[in-house]
């Protein structure tokens, strides 16, 4: 085993295992964390139709995420309760099975989404979860005082004059992307299990928001790190062995 | 004294009308009580002042680059959520000095371990003392027992002396009595 052939996997999901969780803390917050598997799923259908179109899959994935993200509030007022991310999600789903099931070159690439690819990771998945994570970290703390007093105190929110569009289209076209950005590596469910366990177990025992936050971090970190020497170990995907090994945190904790 | 709201025969509501006219005038360190029987529109008024409900006819005027701060009765989603009563306070920007003292011991427990009514304090406290010139407050008393009452009561004062405004909806006339310079009792007809 070539330690050089994994360090660029184990450096991208290393990266996406300290951003998602994050990022699942605010959108469990806001209680969203059903967009994160709609976007995924999105993004997975975006990324086999770019393939079909002759874009690169990456691409097609990120656009077709950031166009779910950014129009997912035009339609947050008829579509309330989770009915809009439910939609999201079982379109993603369906037009991305569709795409697999009909196209040839689209199967294999289809399996990969789902199933994670992160032992393929290179250096043009590297370099945009490294540049891409960084950029949504600073973004989210310059936003997290707002995000939580639009939370806690909407009605003080609104009487100070603070913009709305940074913490709701804004955050919902980061989160897009993000989630999109995963899932080209992870796949769908690896990239849903860091942002919705972690801070689902942080949430349960942290004292306050910013040890939460660390929690968070530090269950992912450790979840990530096990898993990838396990998959390795046994020559099991990636996803479904973090999966279960979250999801075995999860029911220990709970 | 400044004056920092007035309303001229306002008549405000939802999808409809939900009261009755009002003429009112809160000024810079005076309490307004507003009282009333259910259904005839106080809260709905305070909605109106924060800019959430509609003014179907009569006007609010409002002195130039007023800072509100509104407490509703809606509690702060803060069960589940893993939030500090110091970082709740930061959030708003309030200061934790002059809590009593069964609160101020317990700034660095997550808001969901505090008791209803430490809780219900805690999160009215970071309404009350935000920055703000005029602040609104929807059944303060709800959930607080007699010592919080009397602390509340207190500071209410202490906060109009700074300067604020302050307007105050409530059923508790002992309360309202206690604390404000001026009552507005409202009709008993519901328009809504």
């Amino acid at each position: 085993m070539s330690v050089e052939l994994f360090l660029l996997p184990f450096l991208t999901g290393l990266g996406l295992a300290i951003l998602l969780p994050v990022l699942g803390c605010y959108l469990r917050l806001r209680d969203e964390w059903l967009a994160a598997l709609a976007y995924s799923h999105v993004a997975a259908a975006g990324a086999l139709g770019a393939l079909l179109a002759g874009i690169p899959p990456g691409l097609g994935g990120l656009g077709a995420a950031a166009l779910a993200g950014a129009g997912r509030r035009l339609f947050a007022r008829r579509l309330s309760g989770g009915a809009g991310d439910a939609l999201l999600l079982l379109g993603g789903w369906a037009g991305a099975i569709l795409l697999a099931a009909n196209a040839p070159m689209a199967e294999r690439l289809g399996h990969a989404l789902f199933d994670g690819q992160l032992y393929f990771a290179g250096s043009e998945q590297l370099w945009p979860v490294a540049i891409g994570g960084i950029v949504a970290l600073l973004v989210l703390r310059a936003l997290a005082p707002r995000l939580l007093l639009a939370r806690v105190y909407p009605d003080l929110f609104r009487l100070r004059g603070l913009p709305a569009w940074p913490i709701q289209a804004g955050f919902d076209l980061l989160a897009a992307l993000c989630l999109a950005l995963a899932t080209m590596s992870l796949g769908v469910m690896g990239a849903f299990a860091l942002v919705f366990i972690p801070p689902w177990l942080a949430f349960r025992r942290a004292a306050n928001w910013r040890s939460g936050l660390r929690w968070a971090v530090a269950i992912s970190l450790v979840a990530y790190v096990v898993a990838f020497a396990l998959a390795l170990w046994l020559d099991q995907p990636f996803g479904p062995v973090l999966a279960v090994l979250l999801v075995l945190a999860g029911l220990l904790v709970a | 004294m400044s004056l920092l709201l007035r309303t001229e025969q306002l008549v405000a509501g939802w999808q409809q009308p939900a009261t009755q006219q009002l003429d009112l005038t809160v000024a810079a360190g005076e309490i307004v009580g507003l009282t009333g029987p259910n259904g005839v529109g106080k809260s709905t008024l305070l909605a109106a002042f924060a800019g959430r409900a509609k003014v179907f006819s009569g006007r609010i005027e409002q002195a130039a680059g007023l800072r509100v701060a509104l407490q509703t009765q809606d509690v702060p989603p803060v069960v589940g959520l893993p939030l500090s009563g110091r970082e709740l306070l930061a959030l708003t920007g309030a200061a934790a000095v002059g809590l009593p003292a069964w609160l101020a011991d317990r700034l660095d427990i997550r808001l969901d371990k505090l008791s209803g009514g430490q809780r219900h304090y805690l999160t009215l406290w970071a309404i009350l003392q935000a920055p703000a010139d005029l602040v609104l407050l929807d059944e303060p008393t709800n959930n607080l027992d007699v010592a919080g009452v009397a602390h509340l009561t207190e500071h209410l004062r202490d906060r109009a002396a700074a300067g604020a405004g302050l307007l105050v909806v409530s059923h508790d006339t002992a309360f309202v009595d206690a604390v404000c310079d001026r009552v507005i009792a409202l009709g008993g007809n519901d328009v809504g």
